[in-house]
């Protein structure tokens, strides 16, 4: 009796607590469905899809989805490529040099990456690198690299060293035993940490913000910015819609992840010391 | 035979790579630049000259800098280590006793705050704190009058912004920190009648601790970081009432030219990363030894 009672409690606080949570959310669903839209929360007097088709054009969602994909595709790519084979050797040997360089690694993780646009768009202007796709490509998976070496070095730990003892007494060297054997076994933390700078990289405001000035080169991000008009005339409606497209990815995204292998496993590869 | 156990860490040479052109020039740059005079156009762009600590000496006489370390210190604090952090453990330890429909809904809830791409979440908070916004449409119907939020309690917006933002994090690491505490030594407790809130107290949080102190590490640094959110918003206004650190670097170097400023604060802000990361790495040291 006490303890159901004390269920219900919990319940009702944690409804309270997630009603608060979606109520900006909401102005943002029904606004995307209202063709009159202001900043003002209300239900549609006349719902339709006009905004999404508004939106829905080459220059306005076409150009810039393609834009924020080729930037988040290539930075966990090279991310990726970049984490696994620095964990390899970590993973895999003792050496005096690991524990060291695994604690820089970890402290790489706690610089405040707002803190360093300033020097680097310094940098970029000297190195002539400013509005190039592919060197904001390689900052950007620097920028998460640290964070992707140790969760892929924890999950590279989970593969047993046995199976590649067996092969390198056939003679196979550790690049193949790495590629046949190692990667298709952590195959589900690949994916993790892949989709994880993914997400990262698909929200990223600051980075293109500062590095990529040419509109055509413009993730939706920064694209976003044509709904505001002239002297301050926003398109309220068609803002919300274009939010709502370019979000979806992430959420999809996102509940991959955590349906396919539960926070817990996604949080513990990133957690563990 | 030394040449082969070098030319086993071979992979490690493009991650390496990365990290010095990418990471590590940039904050080197930054503390050189910072004594200079270098600008975003014209003669000092071209050709920085050294200027000594005057950017540093500026700051200190500068109106703008402290206040804006006073306005970061108060955002992180109540913001990450108040805000998140105890609504993140709050929500984790509600969950352990409500229904699955309820705790599945509302993680969903929170978690759509924190996944969003941060452009989208800072319009939303935008949107929901305007005038003529959502909180204010809800205090209507509570009989209360609307404020303007964003002009007349700007660090306020910002705070519960960021708050609604990143709580998803700590409530994470905190459900994952709870599932590894037994169940029998809460219910021992339960049977030597502990009450609820000495049972927390007493046994649940110690448990927890290392995570607790983990958590707290990353949500600050997040938190020290937060640019967009702000911009958005507030644009770090009216005058400077919410200009944080990193909204004083980019508008010293890129609204006002001055580059050289701007790494200065850029270079303060590192550097408090820096003692933060350098913790959270003793902490991290501590629990394995």
């Amino acid at each position: 009796m006490k303890r159901s009672r004390a269920r219900v409690g919990a319940d009702v606080a944690l409804l309270v607590i997630g009603l608060c949570f979606a109520a900006p959310l909401l102005w943002l669903v029904l606004a995307a469905v209202d063709p009159q839209a202001g900043y003002q929360t209300k239900v549609p007097p006349a719902p339709s899809l006009t905004n999404f088709s508004a939106v829905m054009t080459p220059e306005l969602l076409g150009r810039p989805l393609l834009n924020s994909f080729v930037l988040s595709a290539g930075t966990a790519l090279v991310n990726l490529l970049a984490a696994v084979l620095a964990a390899y050797p970590l993973s895999r040997y003792r050496s005096r040099f690991n524990k060291p360089f695994m604690y820089t690694v970890l402290f790489g993780t706690s610089l405040p990456v707002t803190a360093i646009m300033v020097p680097v768009y310094g940098l970029f202007v000297q190195l002539q690198l400013l509005d190039s796709m592919a060197a904001t490509i390689f900052f950007m998976a620097t920028t998460t690299l640290p964070m992707a070496i140790w969760m892929a070095k924890n999950f590279m730990d989970t593969v047993p060293l046995e199976l590649e003892e067996a092969a390198w007494m056939d003679g196979a060297s550790n690049l193949v035993t790495l590629r046949t054997i190692v990667l298709p076994l952590m195959g589900q933390g690949l994916g993790v940490v892949f989709i994880f700078v993914f997400i990262q990289a698909w929200g990223n405001f600051f980075v293109p913000f500062i590095l990529l000035l040419s509109t055509g080169k413009q993730p939706a991000a920064l694209s976003i910015f044509s709904f505001f008009g002239q002297h301050g005339a926003i398109a309220y409606g068609q803002l919300a819609a274009f939010s709502i497209l370019y979000s979806v990815p992430v959420l999809v995204l996102y509940a991959v992840v955590s349906r396919g292998m539960g926070n817990s496993f996604a949080m513990s590869g990133a957690m563990k010391g | 035979m030394k040449i082969r156990r070098l030319s086993r860490l071979l992979p490690v040479a493009p991650a390496i790579l990365l990290l010095l052109v990418f990471l590590l020039a940039p904050v080197a740059w930054s503390f050189y630049a910072s004594f200079t005079d270098a600008a975003l156009t014209g003669k000092a762009a071209r050709e920085p000259q050294w200027v000594g600590a005057e950017n540093y000496v500026r700051m200190v006489t500068d109106d703008a800098f402290p206040t804006a370390v006073w306005l970061t210190v108060v955002f992180v604090a109540a913001s990450a280590v108040l805000g998140q952090n105890l609504l993140g453990l709050l929500i984790a330890l509600l969950m352990t006793r409500s229904r699955k429909s309820v705790s599945d809904w509302v993680g969903t809830a929170v978690v759509a705050a924190w996944v969003l791409p941060e452009i989208v979440a800072a319009f939303a908070a935008y949107a929901y704190f305007n005038r003529d916004g959502t909180l204010n449409q809800l205090l209507a119907v509570l009989g209360t009058h609307g404020l303007d939020w964003l002009y007349s309690f700007p660090l306020v917006a910002i705070i519960l912004a960021n708050t609604w933002r990143g709580t998803a994090f700590s409530m994470l690491v905190y459900r994952a920190a709870l599932a590894n505490v037994p169940r029998d030594v809460s219910e021992a407790a339960l049977m030597d009648g502990a009450r609820g809130w000495q049972r927390l107290a007493f046994i649940t949080l110690p448990l927890i601790r290392n995570s607790i102190a983990t958590n707290l590490m990353l949500i600050t640094l997040q938190t020290l970081a937060v640019f967009t959110l702000i911009w958005v918003m507030t644009a770090g206004g009216p005058a400077n009432a919410s200009t944080t650190l990193p909204v004083l670097a980019y508008q010293e170097a890129f609204k006002f030219g001055d580059i050289g400023y701007g790494t200065a604060v850029a270079s303060v802000l590192i550097l408090l990363g820096m003692v933060f990361g350098a913790v959270y790495v003793w902490l991290l040291r501590e629990r394995r030894a």
